[in-house]
């Protein structure tokens, strides 16, 4: 049993590292992150626009497609500090569906859909429904074959970003097997697209009604590479969203620390309470474990085995150590705690969306049971 | 990092592999200390003596230490690689601990020449062996409050109070110690001084303490007018605290430059596999529990959690936020670690649980529960998990001190 890991960090991922520590604090401070819980589109366009021209929406996408030609080990310092800095936006949404297209499009929809995805058009993905089961081979929507179309039907839910999205990448049976396809926004009816209520609100998600919607045949993506291109999508998803996670833990344990550091009682700081010091510490060293775990999972991604593995435990550790840390900054803040003003629900909403999403740490955990038991 | 080529390296490694594969002893017939910290007979002692001696004579301990003291001049690469192998033979730890990994990298690093040349070969080749003199009866935590006194006369010290918990203090020719030259001193910290002391002068007595386990290792130490040389002083008069904090770093691993080798043995994460398939639980194997699995892979990615995040202290842009954080937490982490895992290993026995080294019907002779009672010499030595935490909250997150 290989009880050792691999972790390493390319010249790219530092300067990547390096700016997006600036950008992200610059763009995304927390005023500006309360002013967009209300707003409709939920991001500021503007810095979309900014993040486009950064070339980071191209990271993962080879040049031949309009990319920078680098990996999601790139990438995910870049989400890391968008986690932060709890900045809101579809820059996760668009990097997956080009990752769907990537591994799983034909060559006409790569040469389509990629360059234009690389330079700022936005996309996602719909590949949860409302059985609510991880496995995302446990598909109910369907498309039945009628000429040259094929006829969707069921819902799709936590559609990240499908407001904004131009093309939606969607999970159906179809002949009772898996299909990916790729739905055009603009044929969407405006009734089939029901903005969700989430607990995250920096997140815009909605849900897709397919029933009586149609597309061509030609937005089916290569059917020979659908179980590849899921199970891709899955950990990546999870290499993801563990980046936004180890963010949101730094910044949730800075917070807390500060207020540890300010606030008075019984004329000592509160800092100074063990009771405070020392979980605060364990939530601290769990987050440099997490963070480890995600370096590692980013280093090893494309390793067939390992890539999955570490990836796995990834998610498991930064889980643990966002839900843990957030829950604690709550409490930690007393009354003002307890109040939609202290940050900390704001964190606290996140970890519990991230941890929903593609596997909490209990489903990986079992999953790696599988593989290393 | 390294200068040395791949194939350097690659055979260096085949040939310590090579020698560990012909060298390293049997099991012998009596049992093995798990840790530095227990070694309770003679027969013990000589057999590791005997072993570090062998392991330093053919270059594979203090590997990277400088020549001139008995080291072998190398970049630190080829130590690591030689633990590496000696690990994989599944050796014995190395003895001398406190000279190996803190009395002598910190002579190394803050000693004088003439120091040097006295004490580190002879650290190295386990003839002279190290012991620390730091805790007293009544200040553990506490170290800054230390009392023993150290007084000067003439061209001597002389030595008087009690230090306790003094790991391997019967075998030692030297200690470490920490002792209150200034009771006057403005505040507490600035009276203390550090010397290097012999043990083997009158009024120096040690009297081993039992340990949870039933088995020896460690001593109370008394110092009744005992008259040491003045240049047994380290440093000048008035720095032990800071030399004593020194060598806190190098014993809780959070500063480099320790010989090499291992004075802890580690079970394996395969073991514990090996004991889920065995214990049963319900009339099945253990590891067809699903909880039990569960909590077998939160072992796993712990495990990797240590090592990951070791080797991410040396990738600056991915540990300059914090810079002492990962080397703070180290000693924290996997102490705690190796408890509860021996805990854990207990909790899966059923009944069996409650046997103990000796019986015949225990799971792997008692390993597991003679290694969860030990298992606290690491969460408790060295400061304990709760002063880890205090320094952690204190030192790196900039928390107020308690
Ligand atoms: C196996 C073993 C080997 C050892 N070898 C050596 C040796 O070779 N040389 C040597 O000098 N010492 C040695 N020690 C001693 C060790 O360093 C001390 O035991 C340790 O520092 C704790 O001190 P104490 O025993 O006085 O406990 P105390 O300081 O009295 O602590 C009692 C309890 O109170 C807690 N506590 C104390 N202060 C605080 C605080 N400020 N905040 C929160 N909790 C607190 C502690 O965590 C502990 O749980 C050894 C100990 C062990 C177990």
């Amino acid at each position: 049993m290989e009880l050792r890991g691999a972790i390493g960090f390319s010249e790219e991922q530092a300067d990547l590292l390096d700016v997006a520590v600036n950008f992200c604090r610059d763009k995304s401070p927390v005023d500006k992150v309360r002013t967009l819980l209300t707003d409709e589109l939920g991001y500021d366009p503007a810095v979309w626009s900014e993040i486009a021209e950064l070339g980071w929406l191209g990271i993962a996408i080879p040049e031949e497609f309009g990319g920078v030609g680098l990996g999601l080990a790139e990438v995910v310092p870049v989400v890391e500090q968008m986690g932060r800095n709890l900045m809101a936006g579809p820059f996760v949404s668009t990097t997956l569906a080009a990752q769907a297209i990537l591994v799983g499009g034909t060559d006409s929809q790569k040469a389509d859909l990629l360059p234009a995805m690389a330079s700022g058009t936005a996309a996602t993905l719909a590949l949860s429904e409302d059985h609510a089961d991880w496995d995302l081979g446990h598909i109910d929507c369907a498309a039945f074959a009628d000429g040259d179309a094929l006829q969707l039907s069921g819902t799709k839910t936590f559609v990240t970003d499908a407001a904004s999205a131009e093309w939606i990448i969607a999970s159906v049976n179809l002949d009772s097997a898996p299909a990916l396809i790729v739905i055009n926004r603009s044929t969407v009816p405006d009734g089939a697209i029901r903005r969700e209520t989430v607990i995250d609100e920096t997140r815009r998600s909605y849900q897709l009604c397919l029933d009586g919607l149609s597309v061509p045949k030609t937005s089916l993506l290569d059917s020979s590479k659908t179980a590849e291109t899921l199970a891709h999508l899955h950990l990546a998803s999870n290499l993801l969203l563990s980046a936004e996670m180890c963010g949101g833990t730094a910044s949730v344990i800075d917070y807390t620390v500060d207020y540890l550091q300010t606030r008075k009682q019984f004329g000592k700081m509160i800092g100074s309470y063990q009771a405070l010091k020392h979980p605060i510490v364990d939530a601290h060293v769990g987050y440099e474990k997490a963070r480890s775990h995600l370096y590692s999972a980013a280093y090893t991604f494309t390793q067939q085995g390992e890539g999955e593995i570490a990836t796995r435990m990834a998610k498991s550790t930064a889980s643990d150590a966002f839900s843990f840390a957030a829950d604690r900054a709550i409490q930690f803040h007393g009354g003002f705690g307890f109040t939609y003003d202290c940050d900390a629900q704001l964190y606290r909403r996140r970890a519990i969306w991230c941890e929903a999403m593609q596997g909490d740490g209990a489903y990986h955990r079992k999953k790696l049971a599988d593989l290393l038991l | 990092m390294a200068n040395a080529s791949e194939q350097e390296l690659k055979d260096y490694r085949e040939e310590a592999a090579a020698w560990f594969k012909e060298n390293t002893p049997a099991e012998p017939d009596f049992m093995m200390p798990l840790t530095f910290m227990e070694v309770g007979t003679d027969q013990q002692f000589n057999f590791l003596r005997d072993w570090q001696n062998k392991v330093w004579e053919a270059g594979y301990l203090g590997a990277a230490w400088p020549k001139q003291y008995g080291g072998g001049g190398l970049e630190q690469v080829f130590q690591n690689i030689a633990t590496d192998e000696m690990r994989k033979a599944n050796g014995p730890i190395m003895l001398n601990a406190i000279g190996i990994n803190w009395a002598g990298p910190l002579i190394l690093d803050m000693g004088s020449d003439e120091e040097k040349e006295r004490y580190i070969k002879r650290i190295l080749s386990a003839e002279d062996i190290w012991c620390q003199g730091f805790s007293e009866p009544e200040n553990g935590s506490d170290l800054g409050n230390a009392q023993l006194k150290a007084v000067r006369e003439g061209d001597e010290w002389v030595l008087n109070g009690s230090k306790i918990w003094t790991t391997q203090g019967n075998y030692a020719k030297y200690m470490i110690l920490l002792a209150r030259t200034n009771p006057d001193a403005e505040n507490k910290y600035k009276g203390l001084s550090f010397f290097l002391s012999p043990m083997d002068v009158p009024g120096i007595e040690t009297v081993p303490i039992r340990k949870l386990t039933g088995e020896y290792g460690f001593t109370q130490t008394f110092f009744t007018d005992a008259r040491i040389p003045a240049d047994c002083l380290m440093g000048e008069e008035g720095q032990g605290w800071l030399i004593a904090m020194r060598t806190l770093e190098y014993e809780r691993g959070a500063r480099a430059g320790q010989a090499g080798g291992y004075i802890i043995t580690m079970p394996d994460a395969a073991e514990i596999f090996d004991l889920a398939k065995d214990a049963k639980r319900g009339g099945a194997p253990a590891i067809d529990d699903p909880l039990i699995r569960d909590e077998l892979v939160k072992f796993l990615i712990e495990a990797r959690s240590m090592d990951l995040c070791h080797k991410r202290s040396r990738i600056g842009p991915l540990s300059q936020d914090k810079p002492m954080s990962l080397p703070l937490m180290s000693k924290l982490v996997s102490s705690e670690f190796y408890r509860e895992l021996n805990q854990f290993a207990l909790s899966i026995q059923g009944t069996k649980a409650a046997y103990y080294v000796g019986e015949p019907d225990a799971h792997d002779d008692g390993v597991w529960q003679r290694g969860y009672l030990n298992a606290f010499s690491a969460t408790i030595g060295g400061g304990t998990s709760q002063i880890q935490r205090n320094i952690i909250g204190e030192h790196v997150l900039g928390l107020p001190k308690s």
